[in-house]
């Protein structure tokens, strides 16, 4: 194969963004295609999945394979990408909707697998695409479209729900902070099982109280405060923090064997895709005898 | 002609080993090459309810389980009560004369009561009344004692020494027993030259996928399309293939998406309500141009419907699966072995094509269990993956994913090859995959696309083989079904030959694409036609009028649950052409 060349951010950038001036997309956007050549990748060796949401139009504006799906099915299509040829990268980005409410069992159980894959979440506590209404991380009293009374529902903790699911690197970005956020995405791209990398993301058009203001004046680096990531407790104790100070960084990290290392049909014969189609007359015996 | 046909029914409770003399029974009969299938009609799939399972096996081909009993083994009082009935002269009727007590049978009919306690000297009799009536049935078949010994102990080899000298002693004393009370059947068993194996029809479907290059199989489990789950996970080891059990059915057809876009074939098979689940991902298979195949093995509905019992009711949830207007193959296979040969045909057909497939089988098909010789079989079929690129691309290219053709197929790069990184999306979207929607709704564009994934079903029908007319040309009546009723609508023409009509049938496999112009001339050379199917709307005859205009003289239906016996269908066409019966429904004599 050719030579890998070293690249850099910018090789990575698909078409230009059609998010709102100010979307708080555009600092995950950035920081996805930092990580990427951060790690070293190649457009070819990764497959950026996405649901459907302002969002999950992130595959399109990013140079490499792309898969824009369903709303809320991201995590099932990247789960059949990387099973059938784990060697490829495989993120999958999206958002608050997408990713926690629609799609939140297939977040369950992504985690629980330990399948390895990069989730990013661009959590804006609204439903964009949709021009504004209220989403499961949505704030009680957030007044939307939808709740033009204020919301009245408790609202989803993505942080505490995946290390409860099992995921085993869990994280929390604000897009604003580019660089750290390229460092969390970057580590859980490195990290073998299923990472969760939830970015404060905001909608300046349809979310008017978690504005980049909002979080410039809470956010607070769990670096800050000494935090021992393999302590889960704590892990959800900060996690469950949100007033004056909202903790961002790594909450939760543990090694555990992800579903590609675990599944004995991988242990050879390579990647599931890659395998050659028709049956060895060997196997076609057995399956004969079988039927005897 | 109508050569050896023995049919024999078990009925008890589900938890009293009804399956272990079936089994036994079973490869009894393919052991000596003959054809064989049975049916097993069902209350519920775990402990308690009735259980109902017909055996036959005939010198000939047939495909159905029959019309008359010539045994019947009560396993519990319930069993005696509701069939006996059914019995007729000749037949004989099994039972342990220690807890059953027989009803009043039809003159002929012979009762064989076995005192079981007596015969088990009380070791363990509940458990080994089965045996005991086994080794009755094989005096009464005419077989030498030998053969059921050989059978029994490979059957409980595996558990051992002791538990297979205390079934060949049971057996023994059941068909010593035979010897001195009861009458052989007088024909004789025949001894074909090629021995035969067993399989169901969701092996069938499982094996065929597996002959296809099936590498990935998902599923959630759901009667009675879990047999397939339960095949890959036995058997994916061996073929070398992932096998993942997933939280739900919308999980499952998305998943399988995904790993088809690395360029794995992939599989997954369900019932009604996981496919009503699945149908918003087979529209993004048909958007995002990724092959698919999914199984939707129907069953009684609507809603969760009746679980254990087979009906034809989902074609039109088939049709109209996802929003949108876009090409989808949908076909139904006839048979086990129609069901093995159509997985490859389908897969080569999705990948050249670049869009979904739904395969329409039922609970009879697939539940059912038939005789197979091995070597009938083509576990190297043909594979075909059109223009699917699965090698990186050497210097740079200008691949287009969605690139404009005069056939509408634009070749398919799988995810991870050099040279072809491109986006595939549910949006509209243009040939390079930017997306039409949201800002740029070009209409132009938006018809273009449209029209370029329709141009690969232009002249689709040309792909597949014609139905093919079973029967005389020159026939009285000319019958139409689709699917599964192929097995009642073969087995019935001896039938309706007894009572002086000559008949003809059309087995309708390919829904989508339909060959409306060989239809349309069956119809045309017919003398009389009547649609069958096992369904309360008459969901294929509604889909044949709109596609052709053609209208049957009359129709035969059925929905209780239950299928079509060969006399079901007899009855409907004699009736329709004394009286000019529009519709005839059948009355469900056996009753579980
Ligand atoms: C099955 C289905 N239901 C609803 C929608 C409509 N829909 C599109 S995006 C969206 C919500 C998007 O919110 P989120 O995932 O938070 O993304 P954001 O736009 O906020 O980035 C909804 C409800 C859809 N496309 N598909
Ligand atoms: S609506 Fe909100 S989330 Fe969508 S692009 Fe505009 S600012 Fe971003
Ligand atoms: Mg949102």
């Amino acid at each position: 194969m050719t030579t890998t060349i070293e690249l850099t951010a910018k090789d990575f950038k698909g078409v230009d963004p059609d998010w709102c001036p100010g979307c708080g997309h555009f600092g995950v956007l950035n920081s996805i295609q930092r990580a990427y050549a951060d790690v070293g990748l190649q457009p070819h060796e990764v497959v950026t999945v996405s649901g459907i949401g302002c969002s999950s139009n992130a595959p399109g504006y990013i140079n490499t394979y792309g898969m824009h799906t369903l709303h809320g099915r991201a995590l099932p299509f990247a789960t059949g990408v990387k099973m059938a040829n784990h060697e490829l990268t495989v993120i999958a980005t999206g958002g608050d909707g997408d990713g926690y409410g629609i799609g939140a069992g297939h977040f369950t159980h992504a985690a629980r697998r330990n399948v390895d894959i990069t989730y990013v979440v661009m959590n804006n506590q609204i439903y964009g695409l949709t021009t504004g209404q209220m989403s499961p991380t949505s704030r009680p009293g957030l007044t939307t479209k939808s709740t033009p009374f204020g919301s009245i529902e408790y609202p989803y903790n993505p942080i505490t729900s995946a290390i409860m699911n099992g995921a085993t690197y869990v994280a929390r970005g604000y897009s604003g902070d580019i660089r750290g956020t390229t460092k969390l995405i970057a580590d859980g791209i490195r990290h073998k099982g299923f990472s969760l990398i939830d970015i404060h993301s905001p909608c300046v058009t349809f979310n008017l109280e978690n504005t980049h203001d909002f979080f410039k004046q809470r956010i607070k680096k769990l670096d800050e405060v000494e935090h021992d990531a393999s302590d889960w407790k704590a892990a959800c104790e900060y996690a469950m923090e949100w007033g004056d100070t909202i903790y961002t960084g790594l909450f939760f990290e543990v090694e555990s064997e992800s579903l590609s290392q675990l599944d004995p049909i991988l242990k050879e014969g390579g990647p599931i895709a890659k395998r050659s189609l028709p049956l060895t007359p060997e196997q076609a015996d057995r399956l004969k005898s079988r039927l005897m | 002609m109508s050569g050896y046909d023995m049919a024999i029914a078990i009925g008890g409770e589900a938890g009293q080993g009804i399956a272990t003399p079936g089994d036994i029974l079973a490869r009894l009969f393919v052991r000596r090459g003959l054809n064989f299938n049975s049916y097993n009609a069902f209350q519920s799939i775990v402990r308690g309810g009735h259980i109902f399972l017909t055996l036959r096996t005939t010198e000939e081909t047939k495909y159905s389980h029959g019309d008359k009993l010539d045994i019947l083994l009560c396993l519990n009082q319930d069993t005696m009560d509701k069939h006996l009935h059914f019995m007729k002269a000749g037949s004989k009727v099994i039972y342990n004369s220690d807890n059953i007590t027989p009803g009043s049978a039809a003159d002929g009919v012979q009762l064989c009561g076995l005192p079981i306690a007596e015969l088990t000297g009380n070791a363990r009799a509940g458990l080994n009344q089965n045996t005991v009536a086994v080794g009755a049935i094989l005096y009464m078949l005419g077989l030498e004692f030998q053969v059921l010994k050989d059978s029994l102990t490979q059957q409980f080899q595996r558990k051992g020494e002791a538990i297979v000298i205390e079934n060949v002693k049971v057996a023994q004393a059941g068909y010593e027993h035979a010897i001195k009370n009861f009458e052989r059947f007088p024909d004789e068993i025949p001894m074909l030259s090629t021995p035969r194996g067993v399989w169901s029809g969701n092996d069938a479907l499982a094996m065929g996928g597996a002959a296809a290059g099936v590498k990935f199989y998902a599923a959630y489990p759901m009667s009675p399309s879990t047999g397939l789950l339960h095949w890959f996970a036995n058997n994916g080891r061996n073929i070398g293939a992932m096998v993942r059990q997933i939280e739900d059915e919308i999980g499952v057809a998305n998943i399988v998406i995904g790993a088809a876009h690395t360029g794995a074939r992939t599989l997954s098979a369900t019932s009604g309500g996981g496919f009503a689940l699945m149908t918003e991902a087979i529209g993004a298979s048909s958007m995002m141009e990724i092959p698919t195949v999914y199984i939707d093995v129907m069953r009684a509905g609507p809603s969760t419907g009746v679980p254990t019992k087979t009906e034809q009711g989902d074609l039109w949830q088939a049709l109209g699966a996802s929003q949108g207007d876009f090409q989808r193959f949908i076909a139904a296979p006839l048979h086990a072995q129609d069901a093995f040969n159509l997985m490859a045909e389908i897969f080569n057909l999705t990948d050249r094509f670049q869009c979904p497939a739904i395969v329409l089988s039922d609970l009879l098909i697939s539940e059912g269990h038939y005789s197979v010789d091995p070597e009938e079989l083509d576990f190297f079929p043909t594979i075909d993956r059109g223009s699917t690129i699965t090698e990186h691309a050497v210097g740079k290219t200008d691949y287009l994913r969605y690139k404009f053709t005069e056939s509408g197929i634009s070749p398919r790069a799988v995810a991870g090859l050099e040279g072809y990184v491109h986006v595939v999306a549910t949006d509209e979207h243009e040939e390079n995959s930017g997306l039409i929607s949201d800002e740029f709704t070009n209409p132009h564009k938006r018809r273009a696309m449209v029209e370029k994934r329709s141009r690969k079903f232009e002249n689709i029908v040309a792909e597949i083989a014609p139905p093919e007319l079973v029967g005389p040309a020159d026939a009285d009546v000319t019958m139409i079904g689709w699917g599964s009723t192929f097995a009642a609508m073969h087995d019935s023409l001896a039938l309706l030959t007894d009572r002086g009509i000559t008949a003809n049938f059309l087995s309708v496999k390919w829904i989508v694409p339909l060959h409306a112009d060989k239809i349309a001339e069956v119809f045309a050379n017919a003398k009389r036609t009547i649609i069958v199917e096992n369904n309360q709307s008459g969901q294929f005859a509604r889909y044949l009028r709109g596609e052709t205009g053609l209208v049957p003289d009359g129709h035969i239906r059925k929905y209780d649950g239950e299928p079509f016996m060969p006399h079901h269908i007899a009855d409907g066409v004699e009736d329709n052409l004394k009286n000019n019966t529009e519709q005839f429904i059948p009355f469900q004599e056996i009753v579980v």
